[in-house]
Formats: structure tokens, C-alpha cells, sequence
């Protein structure tokens, strides 16, 4: 009973022997985060694959986003927020002193729940990532590099004449691709994104989602929905919390269709009636 | 059993008749009557504030047009050779050292040949500023060419010829009883006859410094003092006020000495002025010894004044930018720095222009610890640097408030209406720039 549980929590140790070993591309150790005095992660384990999307479903209020702004230090912008445990990036301390918490977030992108283009133009919303890293010298390359990023994100064809337009302008939609593609401008290894679709209509959403998918071949993606369907179809883990603990974590099919734990099956078949 | 047959009924039947019933509509008819009555009240609240605005303006207008007029009298002036450079040398010094008021009593001598007696010659002579002399040796200075000439002349009307043109002195009156005696009443006459006295546009008024004489009187020397204040102010507070804003909304980590220092902030700026004045007295006069008068000391006054109203407006600025542009920015690795002064700074640009241009009107309209420091003297000259004496606007008012000249009264509307318009002038701006610099996000 003991060993299965802990399997479960490391997710490499129970992949199929047929298919090679995913890589681990960040890893939580009993992570503990607190505002103020109160507790809002119990210790949390958990291993994100390489290349794979990774789904954090559970109740509202039970740690989703916590989790995530803990994997790009978002939570140290918020005052009295205490990060206990180890948490990695390619076998790195993330809040050890070797990483620098700017440069991290390069690294480790995030798109918000709801879309917030800065008030410029297209072009300089994704423009002003890669100027700040000094990725691009000249404008022909800061050209290329703002049109690869539209096209990554699918947006390319939308906004390819109305680039100096503000970004403000565009569709609900279109303002979260736009911040997709300004987070991929930085050639990050990981993008996170707290519940990105919640503020759009279902057709926005599925080009999202659709996008996502694309999006797995070149980057890792933790991704937190509400949306039980979401999850299933973007996803290839998923992990379920519950009160500021990750309950269990396993392949996306496995937990609906067979989750161990009665708090997932209970939270899953709410959902679907 | 019936009632059951038709479940669509009874489900909207009852909804329906309560929003129907007498009570119902009653409540409504309530619910606008008060509405209504809101409604007029906020108007005739509107209605009082305008009308007293109508006043206050109407009030200050009408004493005050008139002195944007000035009288002046024409007189045919023989610059004589032998009186004003007997030596031919054409020398500035010598030039500037004649005596142009016998040249203004010969001329008078000529127009009004009846007054002989030593008594009417004087009246006469008064007709004319004590400045019409100094006017003419300008005259010559800028032109030496009009020695040995004769030439006609506007020069400065005394000011109680120019009230009495204005009408603010009753001819109709006992001759003891006005500032115009008879003899000059006829001179006026006759003068307007031949139409040799008239009004025209007063520039002294904006060309000069202060003056005794109120026809000499002008607000230029208020008005540079000003600027040099403001400039003083605003190169202290805007700067200071602006980064230490910035530090408490975007850097400092919320403790008790944030939290006391806010609250500090806050009283700092409901403190009477005055005692901003009693501070720079004690501590710039006194102990730094800096000099009396000058605008540099009133600008350091005026800025610790200004400096809570600018921290709170950029504060409250800062605060209204949405915290996703912070995340935004952040979140693709930004530093701290960056993210405001890239981001949050220009969306919170149009709050603080405008807290700083209307801490800055305050400034230009205080004049409490301006008197503390020495603001109040008299003062002739054009200010020429910041460490020159100076007086600014609203004490160059106060000071001609307190002046018995009739004169002066106008002339205090006239200063009042110019501080007025520097005012809308800059409030003016504020507006402007805050449409130019708005953005949506
Ligand atoms: N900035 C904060 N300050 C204090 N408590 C917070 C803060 N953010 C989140 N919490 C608390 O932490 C818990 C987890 O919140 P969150 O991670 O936002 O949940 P989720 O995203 O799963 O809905 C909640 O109980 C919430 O009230
Ligand atoms: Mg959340």
C-alpha cells in the first residue's frame, strides 16, 4: 500500500518499461508555501516530464496556482509569502543561489488567466522580451524573431498587417495567443499557464487548446483548468489537489477513467454528474 | 385538480398580478418621485456653486478691467540743447542727468499760458506721473538724435487723472472732496479738447516691478519671481516626490515604519502652510543663514509643502495600474526596475502630471510662508537670480490690497485676474496632458 502510493507520486517510477524514460524537466520535493501564517501547501512532490503537458486540477482555493507561481518565483513579488522545500529545473535548486529569480522567469514563461497584453503595439509586446535579454541586435532579427512567435502561437496570419496596432485591441482570444507568443519570444523551456481559457468563449478555446498541443513538441507546458474535458484533452499527466495536497499524479486516461484516490473520483464525477 | 392541469399558470400568475397590484405601482411611482427629487437637488447644488463662481469672477472682472487701461497725455516737448547737453558731447551720463521735468513744465507753461502763480504751475505739473520725467530721459537714451528737437509725446497720466478719466472720481463734488482739483479739471478738459489725453493699453502694468506710484506699478517682478519660485519648487519636489513614491508603492516591503511613514505623508499635507513658513524662517534663515526675500529659500519652502501632495497623487497613480501589466512584465523576466519604469511608470504618467501641475498651482497661489521668510518686502527690481529679492503673485496682491490708492484696487483685481489665468493655464495643461499621455490597457 505504502510503495504504491509513493509510486504514484513519482511519476517516472511507474512508466511503462516498453516506452523509454521521459526526462524529468522540473522536479517539487516536499514544498511547503505559507502567507503570512497560513499554510497553502502541504508538501508538495510532484516530477513535470519534458515535452509534456502537465494538467493541475482540483477545487478553487486548494493550491493550483500557488503551485505553479512557485515554479517561476512569481510568488516572491507577493508580500509575506514564505517557499519552504526544494524545487529543480534540470536538476538546479530554483531557490538555491546559482538562479537568478529574472532570469528564471525567461526561462520558465507564464500566461495568466486573463489576457494582459501590455497597452503597445502588437510588434512591441512580443518585441520587449527579447530586447530586455538582449536576444535580438538588430531590427531584421527582432523582426524574425516576432514573427516566429506569432506563428507559434497561430496568430501570425490575424496580425500580420496590423503589427504597430495595439495589442489591446485584439479578441479575447487573440489577447491570449498574443500572450502566448510573448512568452515563447523568450525561448523559455517551460511555459505555465493558469487557467488560460477560463475567460474565453469555446471557440477561442479550442484554438488554445489546439495550440497547446503544438506547443508540447518544443516546450514543457503545466497547464491549471477548471475544465475536467480541458484536461483530458490537452493533457498527458495529470495531477489532482485537494487542500493544499497533491492527492495523486498520474497519466491523464489513468485518473479518469481510474483514480485511486476517492477525493479524485469524488471531485471528477462531480464534474461530470 | 384544475389547478394541477395547468402548471404554466400558476407558475407566472402570481408573479405576475404582484408586479401589478396597486402597491406595486404606488412604490413605484415613489421610488421615481425620489429619484426626481435627487435629481433637483444636485442641480440647484450645481446651480449655487456656479452662481457664486459668477459672483466671485463678475466681482473681481469688474473692479479689475480697467486697470489694463492707462491714461497718458500728449505734450509737444522741445528737447533743448542748451538745457539737456549744454556741452554738445552727447554723453549718456550727461544725458541721463538733465532735468526733463523743467522740459515737461516749459511744455505745460506753453499749452495752459494762464497759470503763472508758482501754486498752479505745481497743480499742473501734477497732471502727470512723478515717472513722466524718467520717460522722457528713456527717450533720449534710446534716441540722443531727439536733442535739439521738438517733438509731441505720450507720456504717464498721474493716477488720479487716470481714476478721474475712469470716472471712479466724481467731478460733481466739492473740490475738497476729490483728489482732482478744479484747475486740473479744466486742464483735463481742455487737454481732451484738443485730444491730447487719452487711455490706451497699460503695459507697464505687465512690464514692471513695483512701484509707490500706482501708475508705475507693474506685476513683471512678481510674475519672474514666481517662475524662480516654481522653478525652485518643482526641481525639489518633482524629482524627490516622484522616486519616493516609486520606493513606497513598488519597493518597500510593507512594515510598521512604511505603514507610519504613509500615515506621516498624509498629515504632512493637511499641515497649515504656515508653519512650512515658521520651518523655513527657523532652519533656512536662521540656522543656514540663506538670504531673506529670496525666491531660492521661498522655493525650498514651498517644495517640502508641495512634496506630501505629489507622493500621494503619484502613489494613488501608481496604484490604479492594474497588477497584470506588473505580472505581465515579470512574468517574461523583467527586473523590478524595469517593469515600473518601462511599464508601470508611463501608464500612471497622466495621475502624476496631473497631482504634480496641481501641487504646483497650489504653490503658485501660497503666500503664508512666503511672508515668513522675508517674500513681503517691497521690491522694485526686476529679480535677476534665485538669490535675488523677490516677491511672487499672490503676495504682490496681498500687498496691493493693502495699498489706500484708489488706484491700487484695480489694479489688485488686475493682478488677481493675471494669477487667475496662470492658474487655468496650468490646469489647462494638466487636462491636456492627461488626454495626450491616456492609454488603455
Ligand atoms: N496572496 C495571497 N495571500 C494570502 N493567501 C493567499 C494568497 N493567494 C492565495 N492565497 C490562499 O492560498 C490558497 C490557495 O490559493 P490558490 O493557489 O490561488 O488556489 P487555486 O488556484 O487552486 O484556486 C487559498 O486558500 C487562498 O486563499
Ligand atoms: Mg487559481
Amino acid at each position: 500500500m505504502t510503495t504504491q502510493t509513493q509510486s504514484r507520486m513519482g511519476a517516472t517510477m511507474n512508466a511503462p518499461s516498453a516506452l523509454p524514460a521521459v526526462p524529468v524537466k522540473m522536479q517539487a520535493r516536499d514544498v511547503k508555501v505559507f502567507y503570512g501564517a497560513k499554510q497553502a501547501l502541504k508538501g508538495i512532490n510532484l516530477d513535470i516530464q519534458e515535452n509534456r503537458v502537465m494538467a493541475l486540477i482540483g477545487p478553487s482555493g486548494c493550491g493550483k496556482s500557488t503551485f505553479l507561481r512557485c515554479l517561476n518565483r512569481m510568488n516572491d513579488t507577493i508580500e509575506n509569502c514564505r517557499v519552504e522545500g526544494r524545487l529543480t529545473i534540470d536538476g538546479d535548486d530554483i531557490y538555491g543561489r546559482d538562479i537568478d529569480p529574472v532570469q528564471l522567469r525567461a526561462r520558465v514563461g507564464m500566461v495568466f488567466q486573463k489576457p494582459n497584453p501590455f497597452p503597445k503595439s502588437i510588434y512591441d509586446n512580443i518585441a520587449y522580451g527579447p530586447r530586455i535579454h538582449g536576444m535580438a541586435s538588430h531590427r531584421d532579427e527582432m523582426d524574425e524573431v516576432v514573427q516566429k512567435s506569432l506563428q507559434r502561437a497561430g496568430l501570425w496570419n490575424e496580425v500580420k498587417d496590423r503589427l504597430r496596432e495595439p495589442g489591446t485591441g485584439l479578441s479575447g482570444g487573440q489577447q491570449q495567443r498574443l500572450c502566448i507568443a510573448r512568452a515563447i519570444a523568450v525561448s523559455p523551456d517551460v511555459i505555465l499557464m493558469d487557467e488560460p481559457c477560463s475567460a474565453l468563449d469555446p471557440i477561442a478555446t479550442a484554438h488554445i487548446e489546439e495550440l497547446i498541443d503544438e506547443l508540447r513538441e518544443n516546450y514543457t507546458i503545466v497547464i491549471v483548468t477548471h475544465n475536467m474535458q480541458q484536461a483530458a484533452r490537452v493533457s498527458q499527466k495529470t495531477a489532482f489537489f485537494h487542500l493544499g495536497d497533491m492527492v495523486e499524479c498520474d497519466d491523464t486516461e489513468e485518473i479518469f477513467t481510474n483514480p485511486r484516490d476517492e477525493r479524485t473520483q469524488g471531485y471528477i464525477t462531480g464534474r461530470y454528474g | 385538480m384544475t389547478e394541477l392541469a395547468d402548471p404554466d399558470v400558476r407558475a407566472v400568475s402570481p408573479a405576475r398580478s404582484r408586479y401589478q397590484s396597486d402597491e406595486f405601482v404606488a412604490r413605484l411611482r415613489r421610488r421615481y418621485a425620489a429619484e426626481q427629487r435627487f435629481k433637483y437637488a444636485g442641480m440647484a447644488a450645481i446651480g449655487l456653486a456656479s452662481l457664486m463662481l459668477v459672483v466671485l469672477l463678475g466681482s473681481i472682472i469688474s473692479q479689475g478691467y480697467t486697470a489694463f487701461q492707462q491714461t497718458s497725455i500728449a505734450l509737444d516737448i522741445t528737447f533743448d540743447a542748451a538745457e539737456i547737453d549744454p556741452q554738445g558731447t552727447r554723453n549718456p551720463e550727461v544725458l541721463a542727468q538733465a532735468n526733463y521735468a523743467k522740459l515737461i513744465r516749459d511744455s505745460l507753461g506753453t499749452v495752459f499760458p494762464e497759470a503763472t502763480s508758482r501754486a498752479d504751475r505745481r497743480t499742473l505739473s501734477d497732471l502727470l506721473s512723478s515717472g513722466a520725467p524718467f520717460e522722457l530721459a528713456m527717450m533720449v537714451r534710446d534716441d540722443p538724435s531727439l536733442v535739439g528737437t521738438t517733438k509731441r509725446v505720450w507720456l504717464t497720466a498721474s493716477d488720479d487723472v487716470d481714476q478721474f478719466m475712469k470716472g471712479f472720481i466724481p467731478r460733481n463734488v466739492a473740490e475738497t472732496e476729490r483728489r482732482v482739483n478744479d484747475v486740473q479739471v479744466a486742464a483735463i478738459d481742455r487737454l481732451a479738447s484738443k485730444d491730447s489725453i487719452e487711455k490706451s493699453f497699460n503695459t507697464t502694468l505687465f512690464t514692471a516691478g513695483d512701484s509707490r506710484e500706482p501708475e508705475l506699478a507693474g506685476i513683471w517682478g512678481a510674475i519672474v519671481g514666481s517662475f524662480m519660485t516654481l522653478a525652485i519648487t518643482m526641481a525639489l519636489a518633482v524629482p524627490i516626490g516622484v522616486s519616493a513614491a516609486i520606493y513606497l508603492e513598488e519597493f518597500a516591503p510593507k512594515r510598521w515604519w512604511t505603514d507610519l511613514i504613509e500615515v506621516n505623508i498624509n498629515n504632512l499635507a493637511a499641515v497649515p502652510s504656515i508653519v512650512f513658513g515658521l520651518l523655513g524662517l527657523a532652519v533656512f534663515l536662521n540656522f543656514f543663514g540663506m538670504p531673506r526675500s529670496a525666491p531660492v529659500v521661498g522655493g525650498v519652502v514651498l517644495a517640502l509643502m508641495t512634496l506630501p501632495i505629489i507622493i500621494i497623487a503619484t502613489r494613488a497613480a501608481l496604484k490604479a495600474v492594474p497588477p497584470s501589466i506588473r505580472e505581465a512584465a515579470l512574468g517574461i523576466g523583467a527586473s523590478p526596475l524595469q517593469t515600473v519604469l518601462h511599464h508601470v511608470l508611463p501608464l500612471a504618467m497622466p495621475g502624476i502630471l496631473t497631482g504634480t501641475i496641481i501641487g504646483m498651482a497650489h504653490a503658485l497661489g501660497e503666500t503664508a510662508p512666503l511672508l515668513m521668510i522675508g517674500m513681503v518686502a517691497f521690491i522694485v527690481d526686476i529679480p535677476g537670480g534665485f538669490t535675488d529679492s523677490a516677491t511672487v503673485l499672490p503676495v504682490q496682491i496681498y500687498m496691493w490690497a493693502d495699498s489706500p490708492e484708489r488706484a491700487f484696487t484695480e489694479r489688485t483685481s488686475a493682478a488677481i485676474m493675471i494669477l487667475l489665468g496662470f492658474l487655468v493655464l496650468m490646469n489647462g495643461l494638466a487636462v491636456f496632458l492627461r488626454k495626450k499621455f491616456e492609454r488603455r490597457w
